[in-house]
């Protein structure tokens, strides 16, 4: 099992969002960045908020913004948008919200294999406000669990940034058990 | 023993707390089927459940059940989910 796609190209850090609107739209414009979808996904992430409301924000400050299957989802991909001033989704327990995945999938067949490991990742308390804070799009992969892209020309991503964010993602690790005990994830931190 | 677990599309965050639910279970050593549905299936799924987990915000769109409806804050707080599920279980 592994995750969909995250490249840096899905990730948006400090963006600016007038409401949760604008908080999907930018998880849909990533996901239309990297190639995973185009650009009426956000639309339809947007409508299923519209109809059922903000069930969506499934922990505190984390929103897991996604649609059905469709013929705008052109391959599986996540995307990551970190928000600069948190927004309300309407959730009376979870908001407000400073954290949105996007999340694509091709058929609903792979949802299942993708989730354990999404879970893997968020059993994790502590992954949540280190994403919510991370200064590097390098940074938001290592939380996932995911290695180091090659970025070496992108002046923004320092080592000591990269290793700030091993050494919290290591002990979000070491705070959970069960997590860290079911998931082959950690071993690649 | 059978569980629902409800989101908007069924696929997505019903998983989520499926996978969740399932960990939970596990640690309380409760055997149960968990069954992820959408909003639209939940009569049909729920006919012989006897616990419906799902979140505040889509309670409402349940309907009548007898089933034991459980409204989780956290879907990947295992603990939550695993204390919430005792309660109603034990």
């Amino acid at each position: 099992m592994s995750l969909p796609p995250l490249p840096l190209s899905a990730i948006s850090i400090g963006v600016h969002a007038a409401g949760w609107r604008d908080a999907i739209t930018a998880a849909g414009a990533a996901l239309e960045r990297s190639g995973a979808a185009s650009a009426s996904y956000a639309e339809r992430m947007i409508a299923v908020i519209e109809e059922f409301g903000a069930y969506v924000v499934i922990a505190p400050g984390l929103a897991l913004a996604h649609a059905r299957p469709g013929t705008d989802v052109l391959r599986d991909g996540l995307s990551v948008v970190t928000l600069a001033e948190p927004v309300a989704f309407g959730h009376p327990h979870n908001d407000p919200v400073s954290v949105v995945v996007g999340l694509a999938v091709s058929s609903a067949d792979q949802h299942v294999h993708f989730v354990a490991e999404l879970a893997n990742v968020f059993n994790n308390a502590s992954v949540i406000p280190a994403l919510a804070s991370a200064t590097d799009a390098e940074g938001i992969r290592e939380l996932f669990g995911l290695g180091l892209a090659h970025t070496s020309s992108n002046p923004a991503i320092s080592p000591a940034s990269v290793a700030a964010f091993k050494a919290a993602a290591a002990a979000a690790a070491a705070a959970n058990s069960d997590a860290a005990a079911e998931s082959d994830t950690q071993d690649t931190l | 023993m059978k569980i629902v677990v409800m989101c908007g599309l069924g696929l997505g965050t019903s998983e989520i707390l499926k996978v969740n639910a399932e960990r939970a279970l596990e640690r309380l050593s409760i055997d149960a089927d968990v069954m992820a549905t959408d909003v639209a299936g939940v009569q049909s799924a729920a006919r012989d459940a006897q616990v419906i987990l799902t979140s505040s915000e889509l309670v409402g769109a349940i309907g009548r059940t007898n089933a034991d409806v459980i409204v989780i804050d956290n879907f990947f707080d295992v603990d939550e989910v695993a204390a919430k599920l005792e309660t109603a279980l034990g």
